[in-house]
């Protein structure tokens, strides 16, 4: 027997020796300049995440499967405690289109303020605030490829709910949001199907997507309620949404312009938004390897302020530092301010490797003058935060 | 009628007294090594990059390469990070072209999102290394105009001299100084002139070796930049011709899937 066990051993890795673990852990520091607005609330979160990677290809790389977990603990918040599967797919490449299946992750878009085409995978929104993490979606995904372009079909055969902060977390609403109790428009709840398509092609200058999608809002609304405690809360109520989109960028020299434009009917209403803007970036500034980008984008929401986003009527300005270096350094300072009062949004995010295997991240947000109790951000005005994170990829 | 006889005319005179000058020369040089290096197909590479300040502390990139030959244009390729480990899965892909500006996207797996990126930055760093993009991208006759300066010999081998100005826009050199081995029409030295002129970098192209029976590969890249102290070396691991790559292997498809 033991034999055996040491042949399996043997014979293992050679089987699969297209195989690999990858990934990463971090611990995360959490420090927020203001006292918080609540007893439940605390001034300082320690938290600690990993995020492994396993992938294995055969079939001459035209078969792949991933599979990558994710965790997280948090010291304070509960909420922010949990677990997801980013991926777990299969992925089979023919010659004129590729099919995945199960878990995954898509990204649609070309904007750096908010991501309005963007709608196959829920936010997972205590990992960050700016919405750019997400959980990972179940999926049949078919890409027929064209000359004229790439059709991407999707099945989406399970909704994922959107995370929210807990009762000792900071960057929540006040009352709380009860993400235990969501209530859905469908009767099928989460089980509900959607179905979603786009093209997407490049054209010399051009990059150009067009998409549409039929299903439960990742976007959910709110309604008062109470917790079993009998204190307020707010409950998610996920509505039956359809939204065309399209993105496009012109890439000239050093202009990048960018728009990203959205239709959408939900709960009886028909709104539209957009973001739109450009980047523009100075290579190798005072003859050295730096480059500095300029970034500005106006975002809008034609429902105005009854908007349940907080960028109806806003503009983001920001300077990316790209140093070029050995240890990749860099540094985006943005704000996003909106064209109706004086509110604020500052941000900071900046990065460095350290040595082969270790990355430090310092991530910083103020705001300032949130002074409309009717805005989705007047419960983070007291909110202001810096973050480290120092991880190590293996 | 008139302007047809002063071109006969003319041809009759060139015809007479026909020279070859310094720029024709490096020309027909520059045409005989494009030529030499065609109809290689497709490549796979794997490298190691390895990085060192002027102090010598050393940083390591491992890279895997793929490219197409596209005959009348620019190449296109595809390149994947396997290390530093922060940045693995991230994949580079990118369209050359001869004088219109290059097609880029990069692909950041975090995001699983694929950016269209400006090619401006030719003159930029690549991965934080001291070749610039323009150094690394593939080299067409059409990008330069040449001068052959002397014959020479460099580290005992027999090199035709030559003068190379870049003709695409955004390059970080006035000038390169080229060292063609004329046995391989494959360079061994190449030295770098910045905008102001001044001797910027050299590279130094080493363990040359012969695939296929026809195409010369160096297997060693020595960048020195001598305003810095900063130098980087290329090293292949492997070359592989013969692959049966296709456009489908170099497009925004498979750009999300390189590993």
């Amino acid at each position: 027997m033991k034999k055996n066990i040491g042949l399996l051993f043997f014979v293992l890795p050679s089987m699969l020796s297209a195989n690999e673990w990858s990934g990463n852990i971090a611990i995360e520091q959490k420090l927020f300049s203001n006292d918080p607005l609540l007893s439940s609330q605390y001034s300082q979160y320690s938290s600690i995440a990993i995020q492994p990677e396993w992938v294995h290809e055969w079939d001459g790389g035209n078969q792949i499967f991933s599979f990558v977990p994710f965790a997280r603990w948090d010291q304070r918040d509960d909420e922010r405690t949990h677990v997801d599967i980013r991926e777990l797919s299969w992925l089979k490449v023919f010659a004129e289109s590729e099919l995945r299946v199960g878990v995954r992750k898509v990204f649609w878009g070309v904007s750096e303020s908010q991501h309005l085409v963007d709608i196959i995978n829920q936010t997972d929104l205590v990992e960050s605030t700016d919405g750019e993490e997400k959980l990972g979606q179940p999926m049949i995904n078919y890409a027929l490829i064209n000359d004229w372009g790439t059709v991407d079909l999707f099945v989406l055969p399970y909704f994922r709910e959107r995370t929210f902060a807990g009762n000792d977390g900071r960057l929540r609403t006040i009352p709380r949001v009860d993400a235990s109790n969501p209530e859905y428009e469908s009767s099928d709840k989460e089980t509900h199907t959607d179905y979603a398509a786009r093209w997407s092609h490049s054209l010399g200058v051009w990059d150009i997507g067009l998409s549409y999608f039929d299903g439960t809002s990742r976007d959910p609304d709110f309604k008062l309620g109470l917790d079993a405690n009998g204190d307020d809360v707010l409950l998610p109520v996920y509505y039956q949404m359809q939204q065309t989109g399209i993105d496009f960028q012109a890439t000239l020299d050093a202009w990048l312009w960018k728009v990203e434009a959205i239709n959408r009917r939900i709960n009886n209403i028909t709104y539209n938004a957009t973001t739109a803007g450009f980047e523009y970036t100075f290579y190798g500034v005072l003859d050295s390897a730096s480059d500095i980008g300029l970034v500005m984008e106006y975002l809008y929401d034609d429902r105005n302020d009854s908007a349940t986003t907080p960028f109806e009527d806003d503009l983001m300005m920001g300077i990316r530092w790209t140093n070029n270096d050995e240890n990749d350094t860099s540094l985006l300072f943005g704000i996003i301010a909106d064209r109706d009062d004086s509110s604020r949004l500052y941000s900071i995010e900046a990065s460095r490797r350290i040595g082969q295997n270790w990355n430090l991240n310092l991530e910083a947000r103020v705001f300032k003058k949130l002074t409309d109790v009717t805005s989705p951000l007047y419960s983070l005005r007291e909110d202001d935060f810096l973050q480290l994170e120092l991880s190590y990829y293996f | 009628m008139k302007s047809i006889i002063l071109i006969l005319s003319l041809l009759a005179f060139t015809g007479v007294i026909y020279a070859e000058t310094a720029e024709e020369k490096g020309l027909a040089i520059a045409i005989e090594a494009d030529k030499r290096d065609q109809g290689w197909g497709d490549q796979a590479t794997v490298m190691k990059m390895t990085l060192r300040n002027s102090q010598g502390a050393e940083s390591t990139r491992e890279i895997r390469g793929k490219a197409l030959e596209v005959k009348g244009d620019g190449d296109k390729s595809l390149t994947i990070f396997d290390t530093p480990r922060d940045v693995k899965g991230t994949a580079f892909l990118s369209f050359t072209h001869t004088l219109k500006a290059d097609e880029q996207w990069l692909y950041l797996p975090a995001l699983k999102r694929v950016k269209r990126i400006s090619s401006s930055n030719k003159s930029g760093p690549f991965m934080g290394s001291e070749f610039a993009y323009e150094d690394i991208s593939s080299q067409e006759v059409e990008k330069y105009k040449y001068k052959f300066i002397r014959d020479d010999k460099y580290e005992g081998r027999d090199v035709f001299v030559l003068e190379l100005y870049p003709q695409y826009k955004k390059s970080g050199y006035t000038k390169q100084i080229s060292y063609i081995d004329k046995e391989m029409y494959q360079p061994l030295k190449i030295e770098f002139y910045d905008r102001k002129k001044s001797l910027l970098k050299t590279l130094t192209q080493h363990d040359y070796k012969q695939y296929l029976n026809k195409y010369w590969r160096a297997n060693r890249l020595e960048m020195l930049n001598h305003q810095t102290g900063k130098s980087t070396t290329l090293l292949w691991k492997s070359y592989k011709f013969k692959n049966g790559f296709n456009k489908r292997d170099f497009d925004k498809n498979s750009l999300k899937r390189a590993r």
